[in-house]
């Protein structure tokens, strides 16, 4: 289930970054990936809350340090759901 | 170009694609060909990057190429009052106020007299004009003005509307001194928040959390539509407003078929659910040209056929209201382009609607200039989805507006162009047409015989059979049955037609050929003709008799059997009878259609598939 998470949000990071060849891993933040500015953090945020139906509450993502931890947060999200 | 992107601009929004595919949505537009460049300047009271980043797409749609000049973060009086050289260099087609009732200064507070509250009005309303009469004497540009959304906070209750303190009642009455402001200020035009906003419902309109984040004014929703509604305004200001509403018939104006179902059965009026939809699509339609849009008829009928709908007892539209009227069995790209000229209008000002998706996709293909709603087939929609696409925004309804339609409908006669279409075979390639060809199976008899006695205009004998006199045509092997089913890529057409033939002498003679007229002109005539053959050759008939019997409908078909390689045997007035010779062999017609073979449907192997359709 991760793994195709993980998949889902490396395509939505290629869509916004506009970089077909963008790969992303747990340990990538907004210090390793390139053009992760705050407008596209915007526009991921949104993308995300779309796709997976979910909605990150106050200072929620501020949190977080890497891309593993916020695949961690969406999960959760997404178990609550269900 | 890819039609799903430009599904994704067009209500309901694809939210998720316009946020994360931004910059492939960007060149597939570029793409589209030339577009006009337009400088607009956004002075906004909140973060307006985001809004700008989608503004850009709704404008490449519309047709504009937009560069733009943001203003510092919230300043949108300072930066349109003070004076701003790098506004002035920017030279600004349009300037965007992106304000909303977050950016209202002076809300009245809880039990203010109404001499403080009429203050407080003034004092908004003259910060805004202030704004606006600076934009508009320094920069020779449009402006388009936010006017306010509901507020998030309603500390009274439902009372906050009623109490002149409350700030519902507040934001109402701002909003129409903003109204009757903009009604006598050229150049200055509303885009109308507060409507937008009931659209997409206050629970997602603010998104707080954007708010607090980023400073979002209203959440990612919200900024679609802005920039979806800012961008018709943009169009309407430039004169390029779509003009023209281009009407198919058939499930469109009425239920059910006129050719087929005759004028007292189509179903308009009060009588059913159905009939009260398309009652009041017709009055949507009326109202439409009463303000000035033209209506147009596109319709594959019979000309005169097709005007006896408008005959009927509760139809609110006439024959006289068209201001164009092309009915016949042309390819509908070819129509729209007659009605164009006609109306001397571009292909831009088209708006066709039709309730047939592969007439829709045929047209969007053919026309990418017209617009072409996906109207679904659900005629209580039709007017929320045209509202909602706002193809007619009208900055200010001009007294001429309103005259244009009758002067169109003074000098109209009826032309008759060329222009017909060069690669028609390649659309029936596009369609990957797929059908299903055997003898009456027993499950699809009702159907069979639905079918045979509701056709009127492809059918070559208007003979009627009950459901069991098919029947036995099947059971006795004098007789040959044939129905054929029409899937395409849009779906399934179901059994759409019948040819029925009696063996006498060693020869074929056909009482019953018909086909609804949903897949006219689609090559079903040949694969079917194909099929017959094949069955005459199996049997050992040596030649085919096929017969016309003229009736006040069926001209369509007069030269069905000439169109098939029959020889004319007789002809009378109203009749003729016609002859396939099959001695020397018979040249497969179907082109376009992939047929699962005659002989390798039986009706047992054929349930797994009828199953399904249900």
């Amino acid at each position: 289930m991760q793994t195709s998470r993980m998949e889902a949000l490396q395509e939505i990071f290629r869509d916004v970054l506009d970089d077909p060849a963008l790969c992303i891993d747990r340990s990538s933040s907004a210090l390793t990936v390139p053009g992760w500015d705050s407008l596209a953090h915007v526009r991921l945020v949104v993308a995300v809350e779309q796709q997976f139906k979910i909605k990150f509450a106050l200072g929620e993502l501020e949190q977080l340090k890497n891309v593993g931890e916020m695949l961690d947060l969406m999960e959760r999200k997404i178990q609550s759901k269900r | 170009m890819d039609q799903h992107f430009l599904q994704m601009l067009s209500p309901p929004f694809d939210l998720a694609n316009i946020s994360a595919k931004r910059k492939q949505i960007k060149r597939s537009l570029l793409a589209l060909g030339p577009a006009a460049p337009l400088r607009v300047a956004v002075l906004g009271g909140s973060t307006t990057s985001e809004l700008v980043g989608i503004l850009d797409l709704f404008l490449l749609r519309e047709g504009y190429e937009a560069v733009f000049y943001e203003c510092e973060y919230g300043r949108f009086f300072e930066e349109a009052v003070l004076d701003n050289q790098a506004l002035k260099d920017f030279k600004p087609d349009v300037v965007l106020v992106h304000t909303n009732s977050r950016n209202i200064q002076h809300f009245p507070s809880a039990g203010e007299d109404p001499s403080g509250v009429e203050q407080k009005l003034d004092q908004e309303l003259t910060r805004f004009r202030t704004v606006w009469d600076k934009l508009l004497s320094d920069l020779g540009c449009l402006v388009i003005q936010n006017n306010f959304d509901p507020p998030l906070v309603r500390l009274l209750g439902n009372a906050d509307a009623v109490v002149d303190f409350g700030r519902t009642s507040f934001i109402n009455q701002l909003n129409l001194r903003f109204a009757q402001h903009a009604r006598t200020t050229t150049g200055l035009f509303i885009n109308d928040l507060s409507y937008l906003a009931a659209c997409v419902g206050l629970s997602e309109w603010y998104e707080e959390s954007y708010w607090f984040s980023y400073k979002l004014a209203v959440g990612p929703k919200a900024n679609v539509f802005l920039a979806d509604s800012i961008s018709k305004i943009v169009r309407a200001a430039y004169g390029k407003s779509r003009k023209v509403l281009v009407l198919d018939l058939d499930n469109t104006l009425w239920g059910g078929v006129i050719g087929d179902d005759g004028m007292t059965n189509i179903r308009l009026g009060n009588e059913t659910p159905e009939a009260e939809a398309y009652l009041a699509f017709q009055n949507y339609c009326r109202g439409l040209r009463e303000r000035g849009v033209l209506l147009a008829v596109c319709s594959k009928n019979d000309p005169e056929i097709a005007k006896d709908g408008f005959k009927h007892p509760d139809s609110v539209l006439h024959v006289e209201d068209f201001s164009a009227f092309e009915a016949n069995w042309d390819p509908k790209p070819g129509n729209l382009k007659k009605i164009a000229e006609f109306l001397n209008l571009g292909l831009d000002s088209l708006v066709f609607v039709d309730d047939n998706p592969v007439e829709r996709e045929f047209v969007a293909a053919q026309l990418p200039m017209v617009a072409v709603p996906d109207m679904g087939s659900d005629p209580a929609r039709f007017i929320e989805i045209l509202e909602r696409q706002g193809y007619f925004e009208a900055l200010r309804l001009s007294r001429e507006d309103a005259e244009r339609t009758q002067l169109y409908a003074k000098d109209r006669t009826r032309q008759e162009l060329a222009g017909q279409f060069q690669n028609y075979d390649e659309y029936l390639q596009s369609l990957l047409m797929q059908a299903e060809i055997d003898h009456f199976p027993a499950l699809y008899m009702d159907r069979i015989a639905q079918l045979t006695n509701k056709t009127n205009q492809f059918n070559l004998t208007t003979r009627r059979y009950t459901s069991a006199q098919l029947q036995a045509m099947v059971n006795d092997e004098r007789y040959i049955t044939v129905y054929g089913r029409l899937k395409d890529k849009f779906g399934d057409n179901g059994v759409i037609s019948v040819i029925a033939g009696e063996i006498k002498d060693g020869e074929l003679h056909i009482l019953l050929w018909l086909m609804s007229c949903r897949v006219l002109k689609r090559g079903m005539e040949a694969a079917m003709m194909d099929a017959l053959a094949g069955e005459c050759f199996k049997r050992r008939i040596n030649a085919i008799h096929g017969y016309y019997y003229k009736t006040a409908k069926n001209a369509m078909v007069s030269d069905h059997y000439a169109s098939l390689g029959f020889s004319l045997v007789s002809r009378t007035e109203a009749d003729a009878v016609w002859r396939l010779d099959l001695a020397d062999g018979y040249k497969q017609r179907n082109k376009f259609i992939e047929v699962t073979p005659f002989a390798d449907i039986q009706d047992g192997s054929l349930a797994g598939n009828l199953s399904g359709r249900a």
